[in-house]
């Protein structure tokens, strides 16, 4: 289907192989084949349905693909593919559901998973308690006294819950963050500083995947976009080779007809 | 647009940090109902309330189903529930007086009985988490499971347990320290324990996270299946060390103990505030709750009202508590959402 494949130099750091994902009897993906490579933001777009949460699932480990599909990281097969083996490979992820617990408070969220321990073993509560009020002020902008770390996920608004959701990802130092529409439901504002937060990744010389409905949105922030519909990789574009009212075009024709072309 | 003010305003009508009474609500709640019961007790029967003698009865028996209780506590908190841990109780002493028999002697006995207990609870947890059985199903089917398995390898006898038979199990279980039962002693250090796993420990935290949102946690590498399944274990263990403490009062192992704990000992969970519906709880708050329950029982006895009242009291305590719980939880949480 793809009529170009660019391959930037380089290893990938992950890299899907013939990925398909069934679930009973809808297939979700079939045969992806996915990559992003050191230093690059991959921008992920398709219509609703098209296996862009599911692909990102996939990438994160909380779904196995069906046999015969391959996951690679950094060059080597890997077999025990899970969430915690992903985190601790130094991928992190803006899930579009924000994975949160709504009744715990901030500083167990911003931990979750990945709790601190102290040299007895013990959770380190009182570190999980200043820094979850660090980042919450340093990087969300919330004045120390607007938001306690004790405060209860539940009684925060929508976009407040997304800046614990992004600060969670941005805090354990990832090699790949995945963002899966992370500028859903935010004000201007907000959404200007996850776009600035994107940019960033790739100043420091990580990698992304950045999933958006919206293209404005996508476009200005991406090296290489990957159109999926119904399951399958449509299109692989570098951003050099398409404009944006191309690919606009591309993908009303693609939601319409199931061809890019 | 005025994206600049939907941003503050969310950030300036809002207390900084949850109040005293938002953290602690429920558990100050179930110790002001402990206070005005014992109150009541004492002005109903004033001589019989300040004699010694009636504590040292209920420090005896309410550790029985309390410690099984505070087990209980992490199983809820992870949105589950166990009705087979009566069943473990028997099954887990049966091991212990048939190892005993056979002649292992003590120590091993005790060995076969927690080993009994892990295994009970374990396929509690494989059956819920592996294979998302709902928990109130299946452990109702795996009770009768544990039970019918004892009934049939003690062939419905008992066994006597007594003092000159068992000397160092009548020490462990039955004896005084410092004056203190030692029943209570055990209750409170199984409470410490339970109280750093749950709060101190990542164990602990995944307890909270996977019963709050059990997707949220998997999708953060939270292995939900092994928390949920260590939880199982954690209630299958102290319910057989609750069969044996059971079991060494009343001198005695009955082939039918366990019989009488289910519903006090789901009482004390739910009374000490723990949520049903999973994330929230505390096994200190369970720990009063069990005390409370004992009490009734030693106090409406001992405060020369007919026994037949007992029931009713139970029922009074529990369901005026949870409903003043449930109205207070809210009330706090109103508060806290102003503008909203």
């Amino acid at each position: 289907m793809s009529e170009t494949t660019p391959t930037p130099a380089g290893t990938p750091v992950i890299e899907l192989r013939n990925v398909s994902k069934t679930f009973g009897e809808v297939r979700s993906l079939s045969g992806i084949d996915f990559a992003v490579y050191p230093g690059e933001i991959v921008g992920l777009l398709g219509d609703n349905g098209a296996g862009k949460s599911t692909l990102v699932k996939t990438v994160m480990g909380f779904h196995r693909p069906d046999p015969g599909g391959e996951i690679w990281f950094n060059g080597k097969l890997i077999d025990d593919w899970s969430v915690a083996r992903a985190r601790d490979l130094g991928i992190e992820t803006v899930y579009q559901e924000r994975a949160l617990c709504e009744k715990q408070p901030i500083w167990r969220n911003m931990f979750m998973g990945r709790e601190p321990r102290t040299k007895w073993g013990l959770l380190d509560v009182k570190k999980m308690r200043s820094e979850s009020a660090r980042l919450m002020s340093e990087h969300m902008g919330f004045t120390s006294a607007a938001v306690h770390p004790d405060n209860v996920v539940s009684t925060m608004s929508g976009g407040e819950k997304q800046g614990v959701a992004i600060t969670r990802a941005l805090y354990f130092d990832a090699n790949l963050v995945i963002l899966d529409e992370p500028t859903m439901g935010l004000s201007l504002t907000e959404t200007g500083k996850t776009l600035d937060f994107v940019r960033n990744i790739k100043a420091v010389g990580k990698s992304a995947i950045f999933i958006d409905h919206n293209i404005f949105h996508v476009y200005p922030v991406v090296d290489r976009l990957y159109v999926l519909d119904r399951g399958k990789v449509a299109g692989v574009y570098d951003k050099t080779q398409i404009s944006m009212e191309d690919l606009i075009d591309r993908l009303y024709r693609v939601a319409r007809t199931g061809s890019l072309t | 647009m005025s994206s600049e003010t939907t941003i503050k305003k969310p950030a300036d009508n809002r207390v900084a940090p949850p109040s005293f009474l938002r953290r602690y609500g429920s558990q100050m709640g179930i110790i002001g109902v402990g206070l005005v019961m014992w109150l009541g007790f004492v002005a109903a029967a004033p001589t019989v309330f300040t004699n010694a003698n009636i504590y040292l009865a209920f420090a005896q028996t309410t550790p029985q189903f309390g410690i099984i209780a505070i087990a209980l506590t992490f199983v809820v908190i992870t949105g589950e529930i166990d009705l087979s841990f009566p069943s473990i109780m028997a099954l887990g002493t049966a091991a212990f007086c048939l190892v005993v028999q056979a002649g292992g002697g003590w120590p091993v006995g005790l060995v076969a009985a927690f080993a009994t207990g892990a295994v009970c609870g374990w396929i509690n947890g494989a059956l819920v988490s592996y294979l998302n059985i709902p928990s109130l199903v299946i452990t109702i089917g795996t009770s009768f499971l544990f039970r019918g398995l004892e009934l049939v390898l003690m062939n419905g006898t008992g066994v006597p347990l007594t003092a000159e038979d068992y000397p160092a199990m009548h020490a462990i279980f039955r004896s005084t320290l410092f004056g203190i039962p030692i029943q209570t002693i055990w209750m409170v250090v199984i409470l410490i324990g339970a109280w750093f796993l749950l709060n101190r420990t990542r164990f602990g935290a995944h307890v909270f996270l996977v019963g709050d949102n059990p997707t949220s946690a998997r999708l953060m590498g939270i292995d939900a299946v092994s928390v949920k399944t260590r939880s199982f274990i954690l209630v299958g263990l102290m319910a057989t060390f609750s069969g044996l403490m059971t079991s060494i009062y009343g001198y005695y192992f009955w082939p039918t103990t366990g019989e009488g704990f289910l519903l006090n000992t789901i009482a004390s969970v739910f009374l000490g505030g723990t949520s049903v519906f999973g994330g929230t709880g505390s096994v200190v708050g369970t720990f009063v709750a069990s005390y409370i329950i004992g009490a009734i029982n030693a106090g409406i006895v001992s405060a020369g009202i007919n026994a037949f009242y007992t029931q009713l009291a139970f029922g009074l305590v529990i369901v005026v508590s949870v409903v003043l719980q449930t109205l207070i939880d809210r009330k706090i949480r109103r508060q806290s959402m102003t503008g909203r």
